[in-house]
């Protein structure tokens, strides 16, 4: 199979649904010409003109708020937000007056919009340049949330958001746009709320999220030469939450870590963790572990922000641990 | 000469030579911090991103020798000449570049948040707009704690978009606050000319909430220099707030990243404002025609200048790194136990 960028997969999915549906367009800042500093929309503006790539203004609240307004009415609207850390400025469109809609309006109206963003530290950003903040978002009722693992998530979670009819936000780690992986030439949709194993095993589960998902199969190598034998499992979209693969795998293996790059403290990983404690605990030898970016904003220096994030050494140090039968504390 | 700068106390008599010479050093300070900060870059011994402030001097400049060691600043993610403006060192800016423990903020802010805080720079900011709120804040501060400070907001053309910006500019003014709306107008919000992002004119923003506001050209030190004491003294007399709009250039790219900017920005446009509009170029010819420095001894400043950066560079790139113990330090500020009894 074809191998392309998780860069080009998004490029891809976004040409191919709004070749398909006329009503969805772009909005964001540096989108049409320059493409985002990214280059991830390259290319899109010559296709489809600046009537359906429109740059805006540095002004997220108000393009946000346009895109609500635009969805509410009959359009597709795909916002590009620069970086996940400004999702702080589009709180309350999107939490007040996207995710709320349908439920306020009992059922009469819909938002059928994307915001798509970024996470992910160790690019030497700085504190507001580097968090994953997906928490945040995955905690309002009414917003789905999607975080692809390779390209190949990227396309096909892409394309299910842009269909579906609600406030979808997706996460993609911006150290990953170079990465490639194997893309079909053919369509295909990845489905809300179902989670890939990437890996099958018998002696502990890891479950990562976003570019969590590589450090979780890193860990499995290192831990394979060591005889124990892990099962990675990509939940691929955090709400809605394919608990039943993960209940599944868990009952199986009966140790677990999740991994997540957003801070450990009331965290994803820790809304995971909780939920398989409540629903598999007779099937447990071990705590769940959470293993989230520490609870410090992300540090410049480079010594430093490497500590910040989960590595695969660190996850395979805890689930030796862990099947050793150590009660540890989270790392 | 040394290029360290002293403490300002004073700033209300009308500039001598010395200021003049100060102003001419403090710009040439800023452009080759920039030079040496994109070459540390280019060689990869920076890790990260960063704008430069080159072709912008005479804006930061004029305003901050306006400023004493009390007035505040808030600065931006373009925000190496602001820093140097108001009275930063070289040795502890390259080592924040770096993310050494010497630096401003201990290596844990890097470019985008460098500030010297001793000399009034409450930070720069990687949230274009983020720091209306903060320098409109200080002001109120002084107004309320009856403190005669400045506070200066520095942001770009692009951040006039910011809604933030007109939430702070109508209590500002409401209340009288001294604080001075700087928008640095260089043309560009990244890739995207001004004209296609700012409907109307800058400055009529700030006069719809009755704000005295001015546009000037931001290459001209002495005249960005006038008008910022003036204002000063006028916000110390509660006359505030201001708004300036500075027209100025930013040489580079959006940031050290940004080298093929044929499709947004032209060679000609940038060789225009480079030839024939340079603001150290320009002050320097004055300083000059008025007999108030030789070209010897102003290519020996230069030089001198050239040589500390060498010296700090070399400095910040053979120190060392923070402890990794200081990862978890200083995400709380203390709170002294004995303020939190009861009674005290
Ligand atoms: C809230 C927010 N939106 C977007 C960005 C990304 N960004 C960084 S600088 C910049 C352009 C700023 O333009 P301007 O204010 O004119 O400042 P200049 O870079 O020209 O100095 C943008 C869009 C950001 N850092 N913060
Ligand atoms: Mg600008």
């Amino acid at each position: 199979m074809r191998e392309i960028t998780l860069s080009q997969a998004v490029n891809e999915a976004l040409a191919e649904e709004m070749r398909r549906d006329p009503t969805t367009f772009i909005l964001g800042e540096d989108v049409a010409e320059a493409g985002t500093p990214f280059k991830v929309l390259s290319g899109l503006v010559e296709e489809f003109g600046t009537e359906r790539v429109i740059d805006t203004p540095i002004s997220e609240p108000g393009f946000v708020g346009l895109a609500v307004g635009a969805a509410l009415t009959g359009a597709r609207p795909i916002v590009d937000l620069m970086f996940g850390d400004f999702i702080y400025l589009v709180m309350d469109q999107l939490c007040n007056q996207a995710a709320k809609q349908q439920y306020m309006s009992g059922g009469k109206l819909s938002v059928p919009m994307v915001l798509r963003t970024n996470l992910g530290a160790t690019r030497r950003s700085g504190a507001q340049h580097s968090q994953s903040l997906q928490v945040l978002v995955a905690h309002i009722p009414g917003l789905k949330v999607a975080l692809p693992s390779s390209a190949y998530e990227a396309k096909g979670l892409m394309k299910t958001a842009i269909r579906d009819n609600n406030p979808v936000v997706i996460i993609e780690d911006k150290l990953m746009y170079q990465d490639k992986a194997p893309v079909p030439e053919e369509e295909y949709l990845i489905p809300f709320g179902e989670a890939n194993i990437k890996r099958e095993g018998s002696d502990i589960t890891l479950i990562g999220t976003s570019s969590m998902v590589q450090v979780a199969e890193e860990a499995a190598r290192i831990l394979e030469a060591e005889g124990i034998s892990a099962e990675v499992i990509d939940p691929r979209t955090i709400v809605p939450l394919d608990e039943d693969t993960l209940l599944k795998s868990v009952r199986k293996t009966s140790r677990a870590i999740v991994i997540d790059e957003g801070h450990q403290n009331y965290g994803i990983t820790g809304e995971i963790a909780s939920r398989l404690n409540e629903k598999a605990f007779y099937y447990l030898d071990a705590p769940v572990l959470r293993m989230g970016a520490m609870d410090v904003p992300v540090p410049f220096s480079p010594v430093l922000e490497d500590l910040t994030v989960p590595t695969p050494e660190r996850v395979a140090e805890n689930a030796r641990r862990l099947c050793a039968g150590e009660m540890i504390h989270a790392a | 000469m040394t290029s360290k700068t002293k403490t300002k106390t004073k700033t209300n008599t009308s500039p001598n030579k010395h200021d003049y010479l100060r102003m001419y050093t403090q710009m040439v300070r800023i452009r080759t911090f920039e030079d040496n900060a994109n070459q540390l870059y280019l060689a990869g011994k920076m890790q990260g991103l960063t704008h430069m402030y080159s072709g912008e001097e005479a804006v930061a400049v004029g305003i901050c020798e306006a400023l004493n060691d009390n007035d505040r600043i808030t600065s931006t993610h373009r925000g190496h000449g602001h820093c140097v403006a108001k009275g930063a060192n070289y040795k502890e800016m390259f080592c924040e570049l770096l993310g050494k423990q010497e630096g401003y903020c201990r290596g844990k802010g890097g470019s985008m948040h460098i500030a010297d805080q001793s000399h009034g720079n409450l930070g720069a900011n990687a949230i274009v707009g983020g720091s209306m709120g903060i320098a409109t804040g200080s002001a109120l501060r002084a107004k309320l704690l009856g403190q005669d400070d400045v506070t200066v907001c520095f942001f770009g053309d692009g951040a006039t978009a910011q809604g933030l910006l007109y939430e702070v500019m109508n209590m500002a003014a409401l209340w009288n606050l001294p604080v001075i709306y700087a928008c640095e107008n260089n043309g560009y919000s990244e890739y995207t000319k001004t004209e296609e992002i700012a409907a109307g004119s800058i400055t009529a923003r700030a006069e719809a909430f009755g704000i005295e506001a001015f546009s000037i050209d931001g290459q001209d030190v002495l005249g960005v220099n006038e008008l910022s004491r003036k204002l000063v003294a006028r916000c110390r007399n509660g006359e505030g707030p201001f708004f300036v709009e500075l027209m100025t250039y930013r040489y580079h790219g959006h940031h050290v990243g940004d080298i093929n900017r044929e499709y947004y920005r032209s060679k000609k446009e940038e060789a225009d404002w480079k030839e024939n509009r340079d603001p150290i170029i320009r002050f320097r010819g004055w300083l000059v025609e008025q007999g108030i420095a030789t070209e010897e001894e102003i290519e020996a400043l230069n030089e001198q200048i050239k040589q500390d950066a060498k010296e700090a560079v070399a400095y910040a790139e053979a120190a060392a790194y923070p402890d990794v113990a200081e990862v978890d330090m200083h995400v709380y500020a203390e709170t002294d136990p004995a303020t939190l009894q009861a009674g005290n």
